[in-house]
């Protein structure tokens, strides 16, 4: 209403100022806090005392202009600094046109624009005459990777979102022609070379290795030149420039500096080191995402989980001291019990569903149900308000079952039954129709038979409504210790932060030591010395009273669930029982060891570690070395492993770096394919090509061969700028040989946890759960999860630990009430369903004379098998009886099918 | 008169294309994951398949199966 009755019209700066909104108004439909705010520059009641238009209109009288700036002060015991990114400067924007020229757009606004709730409901259209485009090109680099703007860095996530942009832009557009200018394809995040793949296949987009030093206009369209690596100049013109911004340090870090009195590094970022990189230089002060250094999202929802544990860590003697305990109320059994009085309330999911489905139909179909009392739609019904409302309207009108048709329950469910719960009704008294992920999303193109399809699915939903009942809601109490596997860097630190948080944990290593690959590292990227924090970190791990360490040791069995594990590991012969409340996986990586390049047939050819080792031992064998070729992405990216590695490439350009400071004569190749030297690691780049570090482009159908000779050996690659094959004599071939997934396959099925084609574990999800795995209570962190860093698997496992303790902090686990249940009278113990359980969590018991079988709640899954084969159908499911499923098999026929 | 029935619907699918009415028995950890991933991906299929949600297929019954059928599936589509 408020924003409806305004009159003062501003600009939509959530829109990218590419739409209007009004002076109160809200973000968009989700925004959290969900609540309308007035833009208090726009406002003419707060600057001219006029109007007060909102405040009249709102009827819950919620405006209230009397409310005057506070200053709290609040009393902490520790701080995270999570203020994000800044915007790089329009100044620097407007050499490519910007701000000049209407169709040259920055990332952000191209994002609003494919966005189905932005300002153009996800139709891409020219700024200059609403048309759609033909032609785009999206330019990369833009205030990253430049030191002309001041910042050096590499924005990391620019390379990734361009290619997403592009993807969404051709799915809307089929016919829209893309090319993206990199200067390097920078998809070193997991999973993200595969996506890359698949969009350059899929939808044709055009990769072109460039830089494109401005952008002109000619006759409406915007005119590019560029020159390509064979030093050929080209030029086109396009109707449409993105320019794929980077990522600032936030625009008031110096503020935050000053008052929370922590150090900023050189781009005015935060500093932080390799071995502590959630930690500034104050104690106590932590920081989580793009202000510690450019990332994307998994990396930083993992980095704020890990400040999160540390900041548990400090505050741990404080856990349970101001606890609020939510309290229900108490279920209304007698309206439970009484007829159902179904609610059906569909949803439109902004334009998600209603796009394609006749929400209003589907609305007034559901009304003529049996059962059903209440047929309502909603905008977004999981949205606060809406819940409000839902629940509001449960009670007004006396529901007893409730229906929500909209997206899935496997997301949303959990959402629904709370809202039950929160009025007193039993959680698993409502269902969901899933009409959005699995209607009107993959029948985008046939509306009428998709509202046909959320008719019949809303149909099936309240015929098993009609049928659903209360179902109880277990809890059983938590082991507060947690099982560790991998005495690497990430289970160290996970083991550590679990253990300062005051809870068991027993840490199993497979190798004699502990320690992992960092074992074998001597430098960490940042310079530091790696056996001095290998050294610290096993000294602490050692003296830690709630750790015990387990070496030589193997997991070789697990059962149980989330708060009560049982693990059997084997050490030295002898096995052990341990019980845990979780699982952190940490079993790390390995160094890929590759074939061909002549690895293994002359000690001239070694791998980055293998290089690295002898520099750590003294600099005698580089005596006669004149010439170093280095040769990146051995394994990686290739056949044999199709993930990029993530760090080889920066280790490369350490390693080069420190054979220029030990011998500064010496010639350095670098062969490349993309320089992902991310972040500030491109700094250390730069510093190797200004030492005179000479990298050299290859392409995968044209590698460098390394050449065995009578004597010594040589190097032969084709060099794209001068069209040829060059051969270099070489003293010593080092390969950037990536890292390969541990040996997860068994674990992986002790487990059951999924792994990644890849071979790595595979998290629950990208984004929202980059740390836990699919099955509760199982956490991961470093490179069992995927290749990265010393930093970023310390970072992760801080997270991994975060998580893990959450369980553990609770004490006690809920336990789905979607279990088995023996109806002991018709029971004839014939054992079927005992031998088929795949849980063991059905067993026969004696009752009397005669045995019965009996169900292990904590155990139960809520499969099934048992319900489905047993033959005197004495055993129901919670949620999924015989009953209700057969009422949805009726109400699957249109006409109604009629019990035979 | 079995086969009079199976007559009249292959004729009656001649004329207007055969549109099957598919019941699909979906289990929550693969299939109906699987099913919600080609919603977010936007995956277009033909929208013939209507969807029971069960906790595995384990679940299934034979009754089920058959009883689908005996109100009026074309076919029957268990995924997990």
């Amino acid at each position: 209403m408020c924003t409806m009755y305004c009159p003062r019209p501003v600009v939509d700066t959530y829109n990218e100022r590419l739409d209007i909104t009004r002076a109160p108004h809200i973000d968009y439909a989700q925004a959290i806090p969900s609540s309308y705010y007035i833009d208090a520059k726009a406002c003419l009641r707060v600057n001219y005392q006029t109007c007060n238009l909102c405040a009249q209109t709102c009827t819950a009288g919620a405006i209230d202009f009397t409310q005057k700036p506070k200053e709290l002060e609040l009393e902490v015991g520790a701080v995270v600094l999570a203020p994000g990114f800044g915007r790089v400067d329009e100044k620097v924007l407007e050499k490519f046109g910007y701000g000049r020229f209407p169709d040259v757009l920055t990332s952000f606004e191209f994002e609003r624009l494919t966005c189905a709730s932005g300002p153009t409901e996800g139709h891409i259209v020219r700024i200059s005459d609403q048309k759609t485009p033909k032609k785009i090109a999206f330019l990369q680099c833009i205030g990253s990777r430049d030191e002309t703007c001041g910042n050096g860095y590499c924005s990391s996530v620019c390379c990734m979102y361009a290619i997403k942009e592009a993807s969404v832009a051709k799915e809307h557009e089929p016919d829209l022609d893309i090319s993206i200018f990199f200067m390097d394809v920078r998809t070193m995040g997991k999973g993200f070379d595969d996506a890359r793949r698949r969009a350059q296949e899929k939808y044709g987009i055009n990769v072109i290795r460039a830089r494109v030093p401005r952008v002109d206009q000619v006759d409406g369209k915007l005119a590019l030149t560029w020159t390509t690596g064979d030093g050929e100049h080209h030029s086109a013109l396009f109707d449409m420039v993105v320019l794929s911004v980077g990522l600032e340090s936030p625009k008031d870090a110096d503020i935050i500096s000053k008052v929370a009195d922590i150090e900023l590094n050189q781009y005015n970022f935060c500093r932080t080191s390799v071995d502590a990189p959630l930690v500034s230089s104050r104690q106590g002060v932590l920081v989580a995402g793009a202000f510690q250094g450019p990332k994307d999202i998994p990396e930083s929802v993992t980095q704020a989980s890990g400040a999160a544990a540390i900041a548990s860590e400090l505050l741990a003697d404080a856990r349970n001291t101001q606890t609020i305990t939510v309290t229900y109320p108490d279920e209304d059994k007698a309206l439970e019990e009484e007829e159902p009085r179904i609610g059906v309330f569909v949803c439109h999911c902004g334009v998600n569903i209603a796009g394609v489905v006749d929400v209003k139909a589907v609305r007034d179909y559901a009304g003529t149900l049996p059962g059903v009392v209440l047929y309502e739609d909603t905008l977004y019904s999981c949205s606060q308000d809406a819940l409000k409302s839902i629940a509001e309207k449960i009670k007004e009108n006396r529901l007893n079952r409730v229906v929500i048709s909209a997206c899935s329950p496997r997301t949303h469910e959990p959402l629904f039954q709370e809202t039950l719960r929160s009025i007193g009704l039993n959680p698993a008294l409502v269902e969901m129709a899933n009409i959005r992920d699995q209607c009107a999303w993959v029948h985008a193109q046939e509306p009428e038979k998709a509202t046909e399809k959320a008719k019949d699915l809303v149909r099936m939903a309240v015929a098993k409504a009609r049928l659903l009942s209360p179902l109880e809601q277990p809890t059983v109490d938590v082991t507060p210790s947690a099982l560790v596997i991998g005495g690497g860097a990430a289970g160290m630190s996970a083991a550590l932060s679990i253990a300062d948080q005051g809870y068991k944990v027993t840490l199993v290593e497979k190798n004699r030591q502990l320690g992992g690959n960092l074992k074998r590292l001597t430098w960490t990227l940042d310079g530091q010395d790696a056996a001095k924090v290998l050294k610290d970190m096993v000294k602490k791990v050692k003296g830690h009273k709630n750790i015990e360490i387990l070496t030589n040791a193997e997991v070789e069995s697990v059962s149980g669930y989330v708060g009560n594990f049982t693990s059997t590991v084997s050490q030295g012969g002898k096995t052990k029982m341990i019980n845990h409340g979780v699982i952190v996986l940490a079993t790390g990586g390995r160094e890929y060891k590759p074939k061909g390049y002549a690895y293994g047939d002359s000690n001239r050819v070694l791998t980055q570690l293998e290089l690295e080792e002898k520099l750590a031992r003294g600099k005698g064998f580089l005596r006669n070395a004149k010439n170093v070729v280095m040769i990146q992405c051995v394994g990686s990216r290739g056949d044999d492993m199709t993930h990029c590695s993530r760090l080889c490439c920066t280790q490369a350009v350490k390693n080069a770096l420190k054979l220029k400071e030990v011998k500064p004569d010496i010639n350095i190749y670098v062969f490349y394919r993309d320089m992902r030297t991310y972040g500030f690691y491109e700094d250390l780049y730069r510093e190797a090509r200004k030492a005179g570090v000479k990298f050299i482009r290859y392409t995968p159908d044209r590698k460098p061969e390394v050449i065995k000779q009578s004597r010594g050996i040589k190097v032969r690659a084709f060099d794209e700028l001068i069209g040829e094959d060059i051969e270099i004599p070489a003293n010593l071939v080092v390969l950037s040989t990536g890292i390969a997934p541990g040996d997860n396959e068994e674990l992986s099925k002790i487990i059951k946890a999924p792994l990644t084609s890849d071979g790595f574990f595979l998290e629950a999800h990208a984004k929202l759960r980059p740390v836990e795995v699919a099955v509760d209570g199982v956490y991961l962190c470093g490179l069992a999860h995927g290749p990265k860093s010393l930093e970023e698997s310390v970072a992760q496992a801080k997270a991994a630990a975060a998580k893990a303790t959450i369980p553990l902090a609770k004490g006690k686990v809920a336990v789905a009430p979607i279990v088995s249940k023996v109806n002991q009278d018709i029971c004839i113990g014939c054992g079927i369903c005992e031998s088929l359980c795949p849980f063991s969590a059905i067993t026969l018991q004696k009752v009397g004379k005669r045995k019965k079988a009996q169900t292990i709640t904590a155990s139960c899954k809520g499969c099934g098998i048992c319900a489905a084969h047993c033959p005197t159908i004495a055993i129901s499911m919670g949620g999924f009886t015989d009953e209700a499923i057969m009422a949805q098999i009726h109400a699957f026929s249109p006409d109604g099918c009629e019990e035979a | 008169m079995v086969q009079e029935n199976v007559v009249e619907k292959e004729k009656e699918m001649a004329q207007k294309g055969f549109e099957p009415r598919i019941l699909g028995f979906f289990c929550h950890w693969c299939c109906y994951a699987a099913a919600d991933s080609a919603g977010v991906s936007r995956y277009q299929y033909p929208p013939n398949v209507r969807v029971i949600r069960v906790m595995c297929t384990g679940r299934i019954d034979t009754r089920f199966i058959l009883e689908a059928f005996r109100c009026g599936a074309d076919g029957v589509f268990t995924g997990g």
